[in-house]
């Protein structure tokens, strides 16, 4: 029943009383002021951002991309480390939310001059900010900002530690694939140990519950026991085998100390997903990669322009599923006024 | 709190059936119309309309639905409902008669963000409201074109329309807070 008072108490109670309409009814609300990892969701809240992230990509086919829902915040991108389709994505979904945007990137900006961290966070809060969206290569940077201002902050990838809005566009790519995640097979392939991307998949997956396996050299594996909930592989065409979805992940050469591997031309040889590797997967088997791709070392030319990629929907997802987090964590239901 | 029934299935079936034929008569036939119907009670009530419309007029008139979550104004206050539906509007709106369905008028204030949700998606030829239940109490410069019922409110009370699709029963009632 719908109900229309000014008792805004009653309205809630009868709302959670009768329940929503539509296939997938979800129950739970968002609270987090945050997102720093994928490792704090639940599979609710998960569900939450796709069901979030389908209405977003409705608004994104339009003819005119854009909804009035924050209007007069501001988000502010900064940049700490070199992007292109992470800090355009989120650009991209903040404008398609009507919110004025603050790109700042390391090189130009006070953080030449000798600037620290937490006075360039703190300029920029007293500048308005309502969301800092932030890439560091320091592990752990956006802990640090978050623990010190009063509006929200969106980790954009922190050094080797979490890249949590491209885990759940990859996930809601997925998802909308698979009609789900719980227990598909998916196997993560290649520097694992660097990945931030291959830790904030591993949490929000295992959360989702699907079968996770990684696979790569032994030497650019984390350490025994770091993610109890996944298998580890050094065999790629065993690993491949009967799986759902394969995940190359880029090799990080700016991050690669040496001597991990011997070279590049013998990880490609062992590790590259090749047509004839993925033939081994389960027919209707999809193809993710992060990207930048390094196309003939991780992942062949074939694949991933192939019928079975689905790189350049993932950049799609990408701005759907940002505009949802950034509603999420601006007027999740918990948090409505917050920050202003 | 205490229920009472101000509308039965037999007295919404027939309102259903007036505004139905209302619609018809005030647009001169079904050229161009398009049903637009409300998150989440206007769209059933929409397809109702247009079912009622197919069996005298033996048109077909296309339905959407409108979820006006990301353009409502109380959003800084009071926040996102847990859930967003995505809209979807099946045909080009430029040019067309819409005639927007919800169940209750009220504060006219989702009739507003729906306005401006509608002109985002295209220029219609012309943007018509049907209620089932016109509660008063607007705080907004809006009517509705067709209504079912006009029911006079005490703000304090609630209207609640049910719907067999949805609530299993089919019913209008109004919802006095005990106290």
């Amino acid at each position: 029943m719908t109900v229309s008072s000014g008792h805004r108490k009653q309205n809630r109670e009868i709302e959670k009383r009768s329940g929503t309409t539509g296939n997938a009814v979800v129950q739970t609300e968002w609270h987090h002021r945050h997102l720093l990892d994928t490792d704090i969701l639940s599979r609710e809240e998960i569900e939450l951002v796709f069901n979030h992230a389908t209405a977003m990509e409705e608004i994104l086919g339009r003819e005119i991309k854009k909804v009035p829902t924050l209007r007069s915040k501001t988000i502010v991108n900064m940049f700490f480390e070199a992007s292109t389709r992470t800090r355009a994505s989120f650009d991209l979904a903040a404008k398609a939310l009507s919110a004025d945007v603050i790109n700042i990137t390391a090189s130009g900006s006070s953080v030449e001059k000798g600037e620290s961290l937490l006075d360039t966070v703190l300029t920029i809060q007293s500048l308005g900010a309502d969301v800092i969206i932030m890439r560091h290569q320091c592990s752990g940077a956006p802990y640090f900002v978050a623990r010190n201002v009063k509006c929200s902050v969106i980790n954009a990838g922190d050094g080797w530690h979490a890249h949590p809005t491209q885990a759940l566009l990859d996930m809601f790519t997925i998802h909308k694939h698979k009609n789900g995640l719980k227990g598909l097979k998916i196997v993560i392939v290649g520097d694992i140990l660097h990945s931030r991307v291959a830790r904030s998949n591993i949490h929000g997956l295992a959360a989702m519950g699907a079968r996770v396996i990684a696979c790569g050299p032994p030497t650019l594996m984390p350490v025994a026991g770091a993610f109890p909930a996944v298998k580890f592989e050094y065999d790629l065409d065993r690993a491949i085998q009967g799986c759902d979805v394969v995940m190359p992940l880029r090799l990080q050469l700016e991050r690669q100390q040496g001597g991990l591997f011997p070279s590049t031309r013998e990880y490609s040889r062992m590790y590259q997903v090749t047509p004839e590797r993925l033939s081994r997967a389960n027919p209707g088997a999809i193809v993710l990669h992060p990207g930048p791709m390094n196309e003939g070392i991780e992942i062949s030319p074939e694949v991933a322009h192939g019928p079975q990629s689905v790189v350049e929907e993932q950049v799609a997802n990408g701005v759907a599923v940002r505009m949802a987090l950034l509603t999420l964590v601006l007027l999740g239901t918990s948090y409505g006024s917050f920050g202003k | 709190m205490a229920e009472k029934i101000i509308m039965t299935e037999a007295d919404m079936r027939r309102a259903i059936s007036r505004i139905a034929h209302e619609i018809v008569e005030r647009n001169q036939g079904c050229q161009d119309l398009v049903f637009i119907g409300m998150h989440t009670r206007g769209v059933p009530l929409a397809h109702r309309l247009a079912r009622r419309i197919k069996e005298f007029e033996k048109v077909d008139i296309p339905v959407g639905a409108l979820d006006i979550s990301l353009y409502r104004d109380d959003l800084s206050s009071r926040g996102l409902q847990a859930e967003v539906h995505p809209t979807s509007v099946p045909t080009n709106i430029a040019g067309k008669r819409l005639i927007l369905v919800d169940d209750v008028l009220f504060t006219g204030r989702s009739i507003r963000a729906a306005l401006d949700e509608l002109v985002d998606l295209g220029r219609p030829y012309s943007i018509q409201l049907a209620v089932l239940v016109d509660r008063g109490h607007r705080e907004l410069p809006i009517r509705a074109d067709y209504v079912g019922k006009n029911v006079p409110t005490s703000r304090d009370e609630d209207v609640a329309v049910k719907l067999r699709d949805i609530d299993g029963t089919e019913e209008v009632v109004i919802i006095r807070e005990s106290r």
